[in-house]
This record gives structure tokens, sequence and C-alpha cells, in this order.
């Protein structure tokens, strides 16, 4: 689906990601590491939010940076920084619109989305005054709108409580779109096809969830 | 808050292209400087309150939209006062009063997203330089990053006053530039992954 090949980030001379390789294809991929290992620079990747300083990022066809964001969407932690509007209906317009779709084919995506989702009930809402579950699943839908092939989440329930943590997940488990989640919730990834551990910028572990997860815990012990 | 004055409903008014009602706020508010005197000012408070009962806009909406700058129209009233005579800073203030509730009419009675379609047809026959999306999406954030600074100012003041130095305007301020600084950062990263040019 993306592969990295030699990707390198540096910032302000600093060595923030370094050689990465890696061909994923699964449905689920996690990615997990403690504060400051790379991971969030290594998710924005994905769709070209970050550049790499060296390597290349590329999803199987031939694309270039333009579409890897028009076919990776991302989902931030903060709802509040990703919604640009200040009601549901023009936020979730406002990508389409970047897509020169026409006004029906907007519509019909923004009615759609909110169905999918049972979101109906606030398409005419201020973004401002949702709860903080409902501005996470406003902006995967912002997300979603734009029929991206993957969708890249970076600890996007770290602000939800117990209830909206769940019905979020539960959101994600049925996309049939791709999915990585950066995650500091490891019993998210438990189903996952694929995790990923990034410390001091490069995949230590690589495998299967319970191996890496189970690498991690033991990681972190003082 | 700003964002909270569009009122949903389906009024002649809400309906209007949005760059005729831009324009004819320009015309209108230009118009009350090139005619002075309460004559000026009268037929324009005449075509504010017509506007406000065609949107379905009661009194509520008008007070609520003045409410913020009603310290503003105090002060101005109070060194009019000083200066000139009860009428003319009467004059004054009343010139104000229609302004402010010829521009709530506006943001009333149109939706954040048609405010910037009216701004990019008014910027159509500019020169191909001038950054027309651009200019059309910092007015869009502004109007939606009024709470947020707000929220963000709240938060800030609520914990240096844990620290006791909620009267330090260096304390509240360094943390609040900070932190809109960030949310700028970021800001602008999901306005780009949401593929606008």
């Amino acid at each position: 689906m993306i592969a990295f090949t030699d990707v390198s980030v540096e910032k302000n001379g600093v060595a923030i990601l370094g050689g990465i390789t890696v061909h994923l294809k699964e449905r689920r991929v996690g990615i997990i590491g403690r504060n400051g290992s790379g991971k969030s620079t290594f998710a924005r990747l994905f769709n070209g939010i970050e550049k790499p300083t060296s390597g290349r990022v590329a999803l199987d066809a031939p694309h270039e940076r333009e579409a890897l964001r028009r076919h990776v969407g991302f989902v931030f932690q903060n709802p509040d920084n990703q919604i640009v509007y200040p009601i549901v209906s023009e936020d979730l317009a406002f990508g389409l619109k970047n897509l020169k779709l026409s006004a029906r084919e907007t519509q019909a995506r923004i009615e759609a989305v909110l169905e999918r989702f049972d979101l109906t009930h606030l398409r005419d809402r201020f973004t401002h005054q949702l709860s903080g579950g409902e501005k996470q699943m406003i902006a995967l839908a912002g997300v979603l709108v734009m029929r991206p092939r993957m969708i890249v989440l970076d600890e996007p329930t770290t602000l939800l409580d117990l209830w909206n943590k769940r019905k979020f997940m539960t959101a994600i488990d049925a996309l049939d779109e791709h999915v990585v989640l950066v995650s500091h919730d490891l019993d998210l990834l438990a189903d996952f096809d694929r995790v990923l551990h990034i410390e001091d910028g490069t995949i230590v572990a690589d495998g299967d969830p319970a191996t890496v997860v189970a690498g991690y815990v033991a990681s972190a012990r003082c | 808050m700003l964002t909270d004055l569009y009122v949903f409903a389906d009024s002649p008014v809400h309906r209007a292209r949005p760059v005729v009602k831009i324009a004819a706020l320009v015309v209108l508010c230009t118009s009350l400087f090139v005619f002075e005197g309460w004559i000026a000012v009268t037929v324009a408070g005449v075509l504010v309150f017509a506007g406000f009962a065609l949107a379905g806009l009661g009194p509520r909406h008008a007070i609520v939209s003045l409410r913020p700058a009603l310290w503003i129209l105090a002060a101005i009233f109070a060194v009019q006062l000083y200066m000139t005579d009860v009428v003319f800073a009467g004059f004054i203030v009343a010139r104000f009063v229609v302004l402010i509730l010829a521009a709530a009419l506006v943001t009333l009675t149109t939706r954040t997203s048609e405010f910037v379609d009216g701004i990019l047809s008014a910027l159509r026959f500019a020169p191909s330089w001038v950054p027309k999306a651009q200019i059309a999406l910092a007015v869009s954030l502004f109007l939606r990053f009024v709470p947020l600074v707000r929220t963000a100012l709240d938060d800030v003041r609520e914990a240096q006053r844990a620290r006791g130095l909620d009267r330090n305007l260096k304390a509240i301020l360094v943390p609040l530039v900070v932190r809109i600084l960030k949310t700028a950062d970021e800001v602008s990263q999901a306005i780009y992954a949401r593929s606008f040019d």
C-alpha cells in the first residue's frame, strides 16, 4: 500500500527519523513509542505534511507527494485544530471544495458521511459547541468525506472519555479504508494486523501486536 | 460569541447573495459618512431595522450584537460630550450603533462559508497576484478561532490563578502566545492535509 525507502527527517540539524525502510500493506497498522520517539513525525510523512530530508515515501502506484495528500487522510489528536469552519456542514464541505467537486456531489458526500456515522443531527451545529467526542467524530468525517484510500490517526483518543473512545474505535474498526493508528493506548491495537515500535527515530520492533506490545511494555519497566 | 451570531432561518435576507450583502454594507457605511446629519442616520437606521424585520430577527439579536461594544460607545459618548455637546455626542454614537447593527445583520444572516464565497466573488477581478483563496480562508479562520483563543485564554488564566499569578500579564501572555502559535502550526498542517493549496 505504502512504502518508505531509506527515509530520514532532520529538523534544525537534529535527526528525528533515520533511515526508515518499511512497506506497509496491512489494513490495520499500529505505531507505538515513547514521547519524542519520532512516531508523530513518521505519521506525518504518510500524507506529506512532513517532508523527508532524504529518502522516498510512495503509494504502491507511482504517486508523488500531491497524490499522498489526496489519498491519505490524517486525523489529529486535537479536533479543535483540525476543524476549520464554525458550522459542521461547512467544515465537511471544506475539503471537498478543495477537490473542486460540484455542489451536488459535495452535498451528497456530506449527507452520506453524516449518515454513515449517525451524525446527521449535528449537520447545522456550531463546531465549538460540540462535545469532545462529537468534535473528534466530525474531524474523522471531515477526512473520510474526501474518500481517502488510507487514514492516519495521531493519538485520536487521547482527549476522549471511555465512552467516546469506544464509540470512536467502533467507527474506526468498521472502516473499509486502510488505517494507521498512532497510540499510547495499547489495548486499541490488540486486533491490529501489524504494529511498529519506534524509538529514537528508528523502527526497533515490527510484527504482530502481541509480540511488539509485550516487548514495548518490557522496555518501559524501570 | 462572535460565531454564535449566525441565526438559522430561510428569510429573503438569508437567501440574498453574500456579495450583495457585503456591497450593501459597504455602501451604507460609506453613505453614513458622506451624508452627515440626522437624516442620513435615521434613513440608514430605518433600513437596518427593516432588514432585521425581514430576516425575522428581534430586538434580542440587536442587543446581543451591541452588547460587546457598549463600553466603547459609552467612552465615545463621554469624550464627545466633553469636547462638543450632548446632541453631537448622541449623533456620533447613533451613527456607530447603526454601523454595528448593519454589520451584525450581515453576520447574523450569512454563514461563514457563504461569507468566504462572497469575498471570493468580490475579489474575482483582483489582479492574479492577489491570494484570493488565502484571504477568504483567513477570514473564515478568524471567525472559527475567536472562541478557541478565548478558551485558551481562560485555561491559561485559570492555571496561573492556581499559582497566584493571575494578575501577572507576562505569566498569562507568554503561555497564551506559545499555545496559539502551536495551534496555528497544527491548523496549517490540517488545512494542508485537507488538500487546500
